[in-house]
């Protein structure tokens, strides 16, 4: 994959209907466009050499051909288009086969909530931000929101979807090659818009099994009297919005941290998921992230090092 | 008495009946339509300098990649506010300012069919851009988009008064709007000279005849969403609350009934400007008339079925996202029809490159990139990516700037002659046009690209990294030279003002009825009421017309403030209407909305019953029977 | 001024606009403003109809509204539309005191059409931000009762001018407007009355 989320180089059969449609249209569009632009070009020069002056009026009968031949071939155009473009709505509105994974997506100013569980419920686990999938499977999403309409978008694997209060909306997509693939917020949904990515990881079956086992496991017994003595500062300063699975902290205001360290970046992919940014976003999360809707903890140096020691087992 | 001191005779009589008082009191108490429609022109165009500043600032903090110059509250704001102000405050306003300016004189009239109503639409119009402006005062500016969703448009969101700035102007703007709307339709079905029947008129009323009836079908909408959610905001309704029933999707739905028509609103009148200069410059009548008249009707009334193409990523059933897809397309081949009309009617012509022919032709490209990138937009499953991107905002100025601002400019160019005597500078015109035209297309067009890089618009900020780094430096740059354009526009403006050579009645020699009166016109436009005998009265003997329009024979109505009116259809002359002189009521009336609506605005309602009742009073007060018009 | 010499004509035979009724552009004015605000009434029932399909757990948790103030209501404001075209018609034939009648009749009705209606709002068991159903209800009637008061008043100016001999057989727009806009207010109600009150009770 390349740097940008651009979706004119899609991996998935989700998108790649969408790309090749994209592709052709705009090769259309351009196209026209230069046809037009020869024809205005034409018409500009083909008798200016005789011209300036404004007392004269040409007396000629208009080409009306032009309006009856243009407006027919454009119609012939936005014929074909549009059947294309209904073919690609088929091709890509369900997929190939039923999928046997669904993911329930949650937005939240301003990060996404992850629900797992296999097909009968069972095995459940809760994450954020950091969506494993599968390769060569077709995913399902369920789009709900817990406070403003957001929009589920990867660009190089679907389309958008909105997440609409009151409404389940639902998705899919399937990636064909391993890699990590950025999603975006594809509606403005107040101050950090900017900054409510996802990452969709793909990877071969093994993988995807290893991190749901991982998952779904409680968070491990502090090893050590200075892990021990950061899991009680969670649990007096977090735990009223974050919750760590095998711990009385159990807030659902704020993502599950309990694999937090397994995922790459912190704050639905505005900082890197380092010991210093996650210090430092604990500290001053609105400095980072104005208009977080996490508050600022003040910790003592010593609190801080042992939380972050803490922190840093959840893997 | 010789001949032409029987004319001046009845030209100062005509004066004495019509001018305006001196001093503020006629500034105030003028109902001149030309008067009023030069104030729309000039209000607007303060808008829109204020709204481009707005997007400047905002270009320079996306030249770069996280760059902080704005924080994100106050970067809301401004792509907020930009977007209100072009749209709401500029786009259409601009558009009433020509028509009010243009419309009785292309009609060889001497007013808009209700004066008064004339001058409250425009003291609305400022009162209501002002108003939402006031927002600045206490730094709660809107910011939740021009289309304003719920629920982050909600209360337990956006708990300031930023988003009712934005209901309670909308929908104060909307009663200036619709009241100027009723105003179009009427001058239109009453008031054209004797003879001027459908066929014959200028080609430039369509547009803002569609537009007008359009709005009056639109702008309730907008009204009961506003009203819906400042019911929700203020007294704890739930319109839009799903927890109790309501339905956040309503809003789109509302936002865009009215929204999608609103487009052709501010673009149909701005061709109808082209489509009445491009044949001047090109020296020949427009190819296709009728057909341009048609697409121009048909386009107005496909306009109300797209609205949910804005709303293909809710999850539509696919029934309803095909439907609108096709309704999306169909909508394009009436667009398609004008372009090539305008092609025809150069090609078919010997151009006169002008400033005002320039902006008209470049138009046409612009108009063209527009409708293809729309089309892209239009099919459903493409829409899914490309929505909410960059690709779309390039779109939306292709069409925005491209169909209204281009034409607008030309406008200027062609009738600031006929509205202040003088001409504006051809040299500068031209490094006008270029730099607008280079500048437009060098920061617009890499956008399309940046929302196929896979940018969201509204966003303050984006990572290094993604790609969008040079689209977006390029495009700042475009913007800059495009407001550098827009610049020369108005030292251009400035300079005529003052310095322009004398004009004369008809500086391009066109066709149309405001020609024939001398530039600045008389303030009762014509001495005679004419008799009109085809499209283009003052082309006449060039194209052998026959028979010929009688522009100097007709009635002289110089009685009191009078002119003809005529049937709807054939304009066959019908009555004489009597016309209101200058009152204080219009702005006395927006002066008393202002007042309730600010009541509203802040929750006083005391203050919003003073200003209910002074609106009662003042309207009963305009409408009071006056006895003289009980003779004949 | 041009050149050219104008000649102006007579135009005796033509009639002053305030006396040409359905020619005139007031009429027209009054057409095109019934026309806004009859879209603006599509749009409340339009709103009403769409909330109403997707959540039925909080829809008309009390049963369909109770007719028995509503329909008698719905029969007043009917007579009240017939007597005031009534009115209309005498002043067409110069009859000054059958106007005044057919206004203040009509005024009446109308007092007494808000008046029942004010009633139905107080006897509500619930308000308007109880749910969306009840926003919905209270402002759709609501916008309906802002046009019968509207209306109240331009039905007593009217009757004031008819007094002062403000209208005769020719001249009579402003009645002819009023008659117009209060029939509007009528058919809205028939609309708003078969959504709200009646077509619950047929399901």
């Amino acid at each position: 994959m390349s740097d940008s989320p651009t979706f004119m180089h899609t991996f998935g059969p989700a998108a790649d209907p969408i790309t090749r449609l994209g592709w052709i249209l705009s090769a259309v569009a351009m196209l026209v466009v230069v046809v037009i632009g020869v024809f205005i070009l034409v018409a500009l020069f083909r008798r200016r050499a005789t011209t300036g002056n404004l007392a004269e009026v040409e007396t000629s009968a208009g080409r009306s051909d032009f309006i009856y031949i243009g407006t027919a071939a454009s119609i012939v155009i936005l014929v074909g288009s549009f059947v294309y473009v209904m073919a690609v709505l088929a091709e890509t509105s369900s997929p190939p086969l039923d999928p046997a994974l669904t993911v329930q997506v949650i937005g939240h100013q301003w990060w996404w909530e992850l629900r797992y569980s296999d097909r009968n419920g069972a095995n459940a686990f809760v994450t954020a931000n950091e969506i494993h999938i599968p390769v060569g499977h077709p995913v399902r999403f369920v789009l709900t929101t817990a406070d403003v309409i957001h929009s589920f978008w990867v660009p190089q694997l679907a389309g958008k979807t909105d997440l609409i209060p009151g409404r389940r909306n639902a998705t899919w997509f399937q990636a064909d090659t391993p890699g990590t693939y950025l999603g975006l917020c594809g509606e403005y949904c107040g101050l950090q818009h900017a900054h409510m990515h996802v990452a969709v990881v793909a990877e071969d079956a093994p993988a995807f099994r290893a991190w749901w086992s991982g998952q779904i496991a409680a968070r491990a017994p502090p090893a050590t009297k200075e892990i021990a003595n950061g899991e009680n500062v969670f649990l007096s300063r977090c735990s009223a919005c974050h919750t760590i699975r095998g711990t009385s902290a159990a807030g659902k205001i704020g993502p599950d941290l309990t694999h937090v360290m397994s995922r790459n970046t912190i704050a639905a992919g505005t900082l890197p998921n380092t010991r210093g940014f996650l210090a430092g976003w604990i500290l001053n999360p609105g400095q980072m992230k104005p208009g977080t809707q996490m508050p600022a903890t003040p910790l003592a140096p010593a609190e801080l090092e042992v939380l972050l020691a803490y922190l840093e087992t959840l893997k | 008495m010789t001949a032409v001191a029987q004319d001046r005779e009845l030209a100062s009589r005509l004066e004495e009946i019509w001018k305006t008082k001196p001093g503020w009191q006629g500034w105030i108490s003028t109902v001149d339509h030309k008067e009023i429609g030069k104030r729309y022109i000039a209000t607007a165009l303060i808008f829109l300098v204020l709204g481009g500043l707005e997007a400047l600032v905002i270009r320079l903090q996306l030249a770069g990649p996280e760059r902080h110059m704005l924080s994100p509250q106050e970067y809301n704001q401004f792509f907020t506010m930009h977007g209100v102000t072009m749209i709401f405050l500029y786009a259409l306003p601009v558009l009433s300012g020509f028509s009010n300016f243009l419309w009785p004189l292309v009609f060889g009239s001497r007013d808009m069919a209700f004066p008064r109503l004339n001058a409250l639409s425009y003291w609305i119009f400022l009162f209501a851009g002002l108003l939402i402006y006031s927002s600045f005062l206490g730094g709660q500016v809107p910011n939740s988009g021009w289309f304003n969703y719920v629920p982050l448009a909600e209360h337990e969101y956006n708990a300031g008064l930023n988003v009712d700035f934005y209901a309670v102007g909308t929908v104060f703007l909307g009663i200036s709007t619709t009241v100027g709307s009723i105003n179009f339709i009427v001058t239109l079905m009453k008031t054209r000279a004797p003879g001027m029947t459908i066929q014959r008129m200028p080609i430039l009323v369509w547009g803002t005849l569609v537009a007008s009836i359009s709005n009056l079908l639109a702008i309730p909408s907008l009204t009961v969403a506003c009203v819906f959610l400042f019911l929700d905001r203020h007294f704890g309704m739930h319109f839009f609350d799903a927890a109790l029933g309501g339905q956040p999707l309503l809003w789109q739905h509302l936002f865009w009934i009215f929204g999608h028509p609103w487009v052709y609103v501010v673009v149909l009148p701005a061709m109808g400007i082209v489509s009445d200069i491009l044949p001047v410059f090109s020296r020949r009548p427009l190819v296709g008339y009728m057909m341009v008249a048609g697409a121009t009707v048909a386009t107005a009334m496909l306009g109300f079925g797209v609205w949910m193409h804005h709303m293909f990523a809710t999850g539509l059933p696919p029934m309803a996202a095909a439907f609108f897809g096709v309704s999306s397309l169909v909508i394009s081949i009436p667009s398609a029809v004008a372009v090539f009309a305008w092609i025809a009617t150069i090609w078919g012509g010997r151009p006169v490159f002008s400033t005002a022919f320039l902006f008209t032709a470049g138009f046409v490209l612009l108009f063209t990139i527009g409708g293809v990138s729309g089309v892209m937009t239009a099919a459903v499953p493409l829409d899914l990516q490309l929505t909410d991107t960059y690709f779309v905002v390039a779109h939306l100025h292709y069409v925005l700037i491209g169909i209204n601002v281009f034409p607008v400019v030309a406008g200027l160019y062609f009738w600031m002659p006929k509205m202040t005597g003088r001409l504006l500078s051809e040299r500068l015109g031209k490094w006008n046009f270029w730099t607008m035209f280079i500048g437009f297309n060098l920061g617009f067009f890499p956008m399309h690209i940046a929302g196929m890089l896979g940018m969201p618009r509204r966003i303050y900020t984006y990572a290094d990294g993604l790609g969008w780094n040079t689209v977006n430096l390029i495009t700042t740059i475009g913007a800059f030279v495009f407001a550098f354009g827009v610049l020369l526009l108005l030292i251009n403006v400035w300079w005529g003002l003052r310095k322009g050579e004398i004009a004369g009645a008809n500086p391009w020699g066109a066709p149309t009825l405001e020609w024939s009166v001398p530039s600045p016109p008389p303030p009762y436009n014509f001495l005679v009421i004419p008799t009109v005998a085809s499209r283009y009265p003052l082309w006449e003997e060039q194209l052998g017309t026959e028979p010929r329009s009688s522009i100097y024979v007709g009635p002289s109505l110089d009685e009191g403030r009078e002119t003809i009116g005529t049937t709807p259809t054939d304009a066959s002359p019908e009555l004489i209407l009597r016309m209101p002189g200058d009152s204080y009521s219009p702005f006395l009336l927006a002066v008393a909305m202002t007042i309730a609506f600010y009541g509203a605005l802040l929750s006083q309602w005391w203050l919003a019953a003073v200003g209910t009742i002074g609106v009662i009073a003042f309207a009963i007060h305009w409408m009071w029977p006056t006895p003289q018009e009980d003779t004949a | 001024m041009t050149a050219s010499r104008v000649t102006p004509t007579a135009t005796d035979a033509l009639p002053f606009a305030a006396n040409a009724g359905r020619h005139s552009p007031g009429w027209w004015g009054m057409v095109a403003v019934l026309m806004t605000e009859g879209g603006l009434f599509v749009l409340l029932l339009f709103s009403y109809i769409y909330t109403s399909a997707f959540d039925h757990t909080h829809w008309m948790v009390d049963g369909p509204p109770d007719l028995k103030l509503a329909l008698p209501n719905t029969l007043i404001l009917l007579v009240s539309s017939a007597t005031a075209w009534w009115g209309e018609k005498g002043i067409k034939s110069g009859n000054v005191a059958r106007l005044r009648l057919g206004l203040s009749v009509t005024l009446m009705l109308g007092i007494a059409f808000a008046g029942i209606q004010g009633k139905e709002y107080a006897d509500k068991k619930f308000g308007p931000s109880r749910d969306a159903y009840s926003s919905l209800f209270y402002t759709i009637t609501g916008f309906h009762f802002a046009h019968v008061i509207v209306g109240i008043i331009m039905l007593a100016t009217v009757l004031i001018w008819a007094s002062k001999g403000a209208f005769n057989e020719r001249r009579h727009l402003a009645v002819t407007n009023v008659g117009l806009y209060w029939h509007f207010v009528d058919a809205v109600w028939l609309a708003v009355f078969t959504t709200l009150y009646l077509a619950p009770h047929l399901q």
